[in-house]
């Protein structure tokens, strides 16, 4: 769980922040500024400062925002001079856009803001749709406008080119001004508040957010194009508002709520993905007509609001279909301001004590949460105060009503251009709310002398509300804070701040100095792993043992060892037609042979004809005991090499996930047991991942890439560790990282089990929370009839009304669970708009019939249209895994490496790809510290989509287009590289997946088909053509040996066809790089393969192998010619 | 090895060569002859040694049989102290195998409990169980336990059976996260120099200042007269499981890796052999 952070303001306008990992305010940088206004996002805060302009902080990130300026360079050919500047006179400018209407000279390009810097000068870029273009990067036509082409010919009469240039927002982690309007429009009047939200509505562009401002006059303002590439937006857009506005609040989704000067609510209707700013208000009655809103704050789900009573209360029955929901409950507690940030959760600052509250309890099912909790952390500028605590703990809770004297219309807002500070005393009566908000209310608090917690208001709440939040009150009345002694706060925003169920907060209990700087857990090795008492005990514990065991092997046991049994009811998938479930009894028997080593049989035992029968599995035969996907059962399924040949495991099937936990870990023991594996797997370990998400490892036995006589596949042995992820990728120094379905990232930590494999089996350091989310998705299809227009009545042979992407399987909204039972739902169903081929603007795609290609608008011809529906579900789970916060990736690659040849160098080579495409080095990676330290960005013209480096630093990548690219330059000392060599993919294929081993370049396209980089030499990285080597690959992993594994699509069994299985390409030589053939092993159902790490060269043929790549190595073509020069002594197969 | 679970499988697994001899005075039919048995130092002597009296008895007249009992060196062997730590206390710096003898009669009253049958035992071993769980965990966790829990304990011990007793052995391991471990930790020091059986007192693994407390801290707390001055000669040796775990170990370690399967950790302290 990677660490957020809730912003707050205090009342001297200083903005702090805390960390859900951490238990001290951090004063935010930047302390001239004082603000009156903070409203987070996850990745930025906007503030109104006491100098009434608006600020934007945005978070330091490795990775840069940058945007690209282009401007295109035309030119005409002439019969004198060829090509040149010199265009007639009808033609557009000879610098453009690209339309060729706008004039744009490189120079007339400035920044937009001073908060932005140019990455580098003009430079022209010489892709042209993946093609590297001839020299200069000119593209030809014959006239402009047309259609240009790489190449000149005959009637080229024109040609123009591209200039590139990137700018980058530079002012991170501070608060960049927001420059105040100089367009056309007036403007807009000092802002008194602001929020930011809606950045669920739609990705697009990505990190958008809706900004939203009231003014001192009232009005409602909305900042156009803020998203993340653009995070100041463009301008001030006014919203029509039916009175005066004074307070806003806009949820994460499509929530947006305003209260107003006369004590109601406006409530933002037809907010959605086309139209973030909505299109009409609703009002929404305070609870009692005689206290008006004072305060509203928005969720996801929720609205709370404060009225002029201080009185909290909450709004049933708000969602997405009804904005406005249904009706006020009022809650317990006085509070000057409530915020609901993240996942709906709460915070408010007490109307007596300015003191911060969360509201504990909120979850899914229960949003109005259970008791207001305070926040006790202390702030790091005070961090000299001790034995305050007790203090601490009783300051506040006091929800008394001692403070009513100001009349009802005063207003408890900060909005005022003068800070609270030398003359708080000052109370201003507002003469009604219609009064001009020239000079506004000061709020009532007082500074020199808070309100003491007079007991008989504590009485008083307390017979009021014999309700929930009675535990919160003080148990005796001591003596009441005064104001030095804690904060007091003005403004609390949770937007940026993730609070789940398991997430853990040490926010409410002050502690001494030496806690304080609790972090999240790293992955430093901890000293008690690598202290000399612990190295010191190992030690002498194998030394006891030797002393008093080694003479003495010969003696008996005093123990016998047992046969031990155990047996449970379970469901199995009988191996005949029909196959069907049947109810089995099971029987595990363990017994212990005479050299100490156990040995389990797992009996079936079922009934056929009435006739009892059974199957038996020897442990010690298992290959692999996967977890199956299952909607209604808990399956697995149990692999020997002769099941995995015929594709037909033994599943079976549990009542209950404690059950099957309970089966799998004492199976997956006896496994590791009988074949003695167990700790933590060794450096060398393969990694995989099935489509299940479960993490399995397999040992490399040293005859696994042996160049004859090799230890077949289907005869490794897989264990699980816990864990759930996409991709994972390792190094044969034991840096293992991971990509889970929502592209966080993972490093391993050292540990094993986690998950289901709890107790013996899993480490007793080293196992983490992990959550994973990922997506469900189903259409909506419709057929169109000339009377009604596109419905949902289809005609008899058409598919569902509602089914998965096939179509062939019904899947309504109601009856569509998460992919196990594992999962759980965490969103409500949303119209996917990003699917392939484009959509309408309610997320519709067309087509003449189903199934057809899909587009995005209607045409004369199309008589279907289908929408995708999407759900988000999610699972927690446990592993040896901690997050790399906070970048999100979508592929990633560690140097594969052969112990001992390079030495243990200074650091690791990592690569990665991020969510949106940046292209990131990782820096500081090492054994110790396998997380790395930070990221470096390596700019790219387009986002890309797959990386690798390779053992000798070449870095290959993919971009989303379907180009590859070769990096130059890489080298230990210059991680990042120098330039990206552009290379032609395939003909008419785009590739999608890059792998680069020891020196052999693989790469994968679209079509599953597998291409070999022919002619790569040390002179020349970039290699010479694609060869294709084979199709039906899913996945390709290119070990340090040069061995090379895949997923293949499809695999025949001699009993069933699966999908997803674990290959190693035979014939593999330095020689022959391509190989020959496959070999099979486990499958279906798995995804992804690292062998990268798998370094074990086998003993016999090594020298030989060397021989060979030194040769290759030295750039000599490698042909049979050259094999003459060869050693000829020994006549080896290997090079032959 | 780099992961903790091996310390616990090691220690589970220790294994003490033994001669067990029949005491001369003793009446016979014919020599009995020697009997030898590596014993599980996490044991207890009655629980294991059905097959020593077995043998002996095969040469012996029935009516000559009474309650067995063991002996070293002239000290009789508290079968309710568990195996390893009579060793380490007794005969650690002698040499293997260890020299058992075993008699039949003169039981002595006034050094041992008689242990009529196993479930003396396994009431013995329950009643520390609980007792250290008490001074873990007030008992909250053994008395959350079902009955067949904690029968698995003790089947787990009798037979042998490292994940059968661990898999239930370890949530009396566990402590809440908020804490930095034990409420008290579950020891006892014994010294062959003194009288007093065994000390034990209450204390805590975690200093007031949230330092962890070492096993030097608890020696220079319940008995400082062992702790070697800083310049001094090493006087003692002090030994869990056969090994000497240096002082600077944090308590709470080695009560989760290093404790007898009675949850409890006993400490030996036997003076320095002069070799």
């Amino acid at each position: 769980m990677p660490s957020s952070e809730l912003w707050a303001v205090d009342l001297l306008g200083r903005v702090f922040t805390l960390s859900t990992a951490g238990q001290l305010w951090e004063l935010c940088r930047d302390a001239q500024l004082e603000f009156k206004r903070v409203s987070a996002a996850a990745p930025c805060c906007w503030g109104i400062a006491c100098d009434n302009q608006v600020y934007v902080h945005v978070g330091a990130s490795d990775v840069p925002i940058r945007c690209r300026e282009e401007a295109y360079e035309n030119q005409r050919w002439n019969p004198v001079g060829g090509f040149c500047e010199t265009l007639l006179p009808s033609d557009r400018w000879p610098w453009s856009d690209v339309s060729g209407l706008q004039h744009r000279p490189l120079d007339g390009v400035a920044l937009p803001s001073p908060h932005w810097e140019w990455e580098s000068d003009w430079y022209v870029d010489e892709n042209f749709g993946g093609e590297p273009t001839e020299k200069g990067g000119w593209t030809y036509a014959i006239d402009f406008p047309a259609t240009y082409t790489r190449d000149k010919r005959w009637n080229s009469c024109v040609r123009r080119r591209r200039w590139t240039r990137y700018r980058r927002y530079k002012s991170r982690d501070t608060w960049a001004k927001i420059p105040s309007e100089d367009g056309p429009q007036r403007l807009p009047d000092p802002f008194s508040d602001l929020s930011v939200g809606g950045w669920e509505i739609t990705d697009e562009p990505v990190g958008r957010l809706s900004v939203w401002a009231v003014s001192l006059q009232g009005k409602v303002w909305y900042r156009e194009d803020v998203s993340h590439p653009n995070p100041e937006g463009s301008s001030w857009s006014l919203v029509d508002t039916p009175g005066e506005a004074v307070q806003i609040s806009c949820g994460p989704h499509d929530l947006l709520w305003v209260s107003l000067w006369e004590g109601q609510a406006l409530v933002r209707e037809g907010i959605n993905r086309n139209n973030p700013k909505g299109s009409s208000w609703s009002v929404v009655e305070p609870p009692t007509s005689e206290n008006g809103i004072l305060h509203v704050s928005a969720g996801v789900g929720v609205v709370w609001a404060v009225t002029k009573d201080r009185k909290v209360w909450f709004r049933r029955g708000v969602n997405s279909h009804n904005p406005c929901g249904t009706s006020w409950i009022e809650m317990v507690g006085e509070m000057m301001m409530v915020n609901v940030g993240l996942n709906d959760q709460v915070w408010g600052i007490g109307w007596a004590d300015r003191a911060l509250y969360f509201r504990q309890g909120v979850t899914q099912s229960e949003l109005s949460g259970k008791t207001w909790k305070a926040i006790v952390a202390g702030r790091e500028c005070d961090g000299s105060r001790s034995g305050s605590s007790s203090s601490l703990l009783s300051a506040g809770c006091f929800f008394g009503d001692e403070v009513r004297g100001g009349g009802e219309s005063r207003v408890p807002s900060d909005s005022e251009a003068k800070r609270p500070g030398p003359d708080p005393e000052r109370d201003v009566e507002v003469a009604g709310p219609a009064s001009a908000p020239a000079e506004l209310p000061w709020t009532n608090i007082d500074l020199k002398e808070p309100k003491k917690g007079p007991s008989h208001a504590a009485a008083d709440f307390a017979e009021a509300t014999n309700l929930s939040s009675l535990a919160l009150l003080p148990l005796g009345l001591e003596e009441p804070d005064s104001a030095d002694c804690h904060a007091l706060w003005a403004w609390v925003s949770g937007g940026g701040c993730a609070v789940e169920a398991h997430t853990t907060l040490k926010w409410f209990t002050v502690h001494s100095g030496l806690s304080a700087s609790m972090q999240m857990p790293s992955l430093s090795i901890t000293p008690a792993q690598t202290a000399a008492w612990r190295k010191q005990i190992f030690q002498q514990l194998t030394e006891r043992t030797k002393r008093e065991l080694e003479n003495f092997r010969h003696y008996e046991q005093a123990v016998e060892q047992s046969v031990w049994v155990k047996t449970g009811a379970l469901q199995w998938w009988c191996d005949w037609k029909p196959h069907k479930w049947v109810d089995v009894r099971v029987a595990l028997e363990q017994f212990t042979g005479h050299d100490g080593v156990r040995d389990s049989i797992l009996f079936i035992y079922y009934v056929v004809h009435e006739e009892k029968k059974y199957i038996h599995v020897f442990l010690n035969e298992v290959t692999a005991l996967v977890p199956v996907f299952s909607e209604a059962k808990h399956s697995f399924a149990v692999y020997t090499p002769e099941r995995t040949r015929q594709r037909w495991p033994v599943r079976l099937a549990a009542a209950t996930e404690q059950d099957m936990s309970d089966w799998l870990a004492l199976l997956d023991l006896s496994c590791c047991e009988s074949r003695r594996v167990h700790g933590r797997p060794s450096p060398q370990a393969i990694w995989s991942v099935t489509c299940k998400g479960d993490v399995f490892v397999s040992e490399p036995s040293p005859d696994l890439e042996a160049a004859e006589h090799w230890l077949p596949c289907d005869q490794m042995f897989w264990r699980q560790m816990g864990g759930h992820l996409r991709v994972v990728e390792a190094n044969s120094r034991g840096v293992v990282w991971g990509i889970g379905y929502d592209r966080t990232a993972w490093v391993y930590t050292g540990g094993y089990g986690g998950g289901c494999f709890q107790g013996l089996a899993s480490s007793t350091s080293n196992i983490y929370t992990q959550s994973d989310v990922k997506c469900v998705y189903i259409y909506e299809n419709q057929r169109w009839n000339p009377v009604t227009g596109y419905t949902s009545r289809g005609l008899p042979t058409d598919r569902h009304m509602w089914s998965d992407a096939t179509g062939l399987q019904e899947c309504t909204k109601a009856s569509t669970k998460p992919p196990s039972l594992q999962w759980t739902w965490v969103s409500d169903w949303f119209v996917d708009f990003s699917v392939p081929g484009g959509t309408d603007q309610e997320g519709w795609q067309y087509a003449s019939d189903f199934p057809a290609l899909y587009h995005g608008h209607k045409t004369m011809k199309d008589f279907v249209r289908r929408r995708c529906w999407t759900r988000k579900c999610k699972l927690v789970t446990s592993g040896p895994w901690l997050e790399v916060a906070p970048i999100a990736l979508g592929d990633v690659s560690i140097i594969p490496e052969i112990p001992g040849a390079h030495g243990s160098g200074p650091g690791i080579a990592l690569w990665a790809v991020s969510d949106k495409g940046d292209v990131l080095c990782r820096l500081g990676v090492s054994e110790l510290n396998p997380a790395g330290s930070s990221w470096l960005h390596v700019g790219t013209d387009q986002p890309f989509a797959s990386v690798s480096v390779g053992g000798c630093y070449q870095v290959w990548a993919v971009a989303r287009d379907g180009s590859a690219f070769y990096r130059g330059s890489v080298s230990p000392s210059k991680p990042a590289g120098d330039c990206w060599y552009l290379i032609p993919s395939p003909p008419k294929q785009r590739l999608k997946q890059v792998s680069v081993g020891h020196t052999a370049v693989f790469a994968l396209d679209e079509n599953g088909n597998l291409w070999y980089r022919q002619g790569v030499t040390p002179s020349y990285p970039q290699g010479t053509s694609w060869e294709h080597v084979s199709n039906n690959v899913r996945h390709v992993s290119v070990g340090p040996l040069d061995q090379v594994w895949v997923i293949a699509s499809k695999v025949q069994g001699s009993r069933s066809l699966s999908q997803g299985t674990v290959c190693r390409r035979t014939g593999v030589q330095p020689l022959e790089p391509k190989g020959q053939g496959w070999d099979y092993g486990i499958g279906g159902g798995w995804d992804h393969l690292s062998v990268r790490a798998s370094a074990t060269r086998a003993p016999r043929s090594s020298s030989q192998e060397t021989a060979g790549e030194r040769r290759r190595e030295q750039g000599l073509p490698s042909g049979p010619s050259k094999v003459a020069g060869a050693p000829q002594e020994t006549p080896n197969p290997v090079c032959c | 090895m780099t992961d903790d679970k091996d310390v616990l499988r090691d220690v589970w697994f220790g294994r003490i060569p033994t001669c067990f001899t029949l005491c001369q005075d003793e009446i016979t039919e014919r020599e009995a002859e020697p009997y030898y048995l590596l014993l599980p130092r996490v044991s207890y002597l009655t629980l294991v040694t059905d097959k020593v009296k077995k043998h002996f008895q095969k040469v012996m007249r029935q009516e000559d049989i009474s309650e067995i009992w063991f002996e070293y060196e002239g000290t009789p062997l508290k079968w309710h102290y568990p195996i390893g730590l009579l060793f380490d206390l007794l005969a650690s710096s002698s040499a293997l195998p260890w020299n058992i003898t075993v008699h039949f009669k003169s039981f002595p009253e006034k050094d041992l409990l008689h242990c009529p049958s196993k479930d003396v035992i396994e009431a013995h071993f329950m009643s520390c169980v609980k007792e250290a769980d008490a001074l873990k965990h007030k008992s909250q966790v053994i008395n959350e336990m079902q009955k067949k829990d904690h029968k698995q304990l003790w089947m787990g011990l009798q037979n042998d059976r490292f994940d059968q007793f661990w898999a239930i052995n370890r949530k009396l391991m566990e402590y809440p996260a908020e804490e930095n471990g034990f409420r008290y930790i579950p020891f006892r020091i014994y010294q062959t120099t003194t009288e007093r059986p065994f000390i034990q007192k209450l204390f805590r693994p975690v200093a007031t200042d949230g330092q962890l407390h070492t096993l030097g801290d608890l020696l220079k707390e319940v008995c400082p007269s062992v702790v070697a001055p800083e310049d001094g000669e090493k006087k003692n040796q002090v030994m869990i499981h056969g090994i000497e775990p240096m002082l600077e170990t944090p308590l709470q370690w080695l009560s989760e890796h290093l404790s007898y399967p009675d949850n409890f950790l006993h400490i030996s302290i036997i003076p320095q052999p002069t070799d």
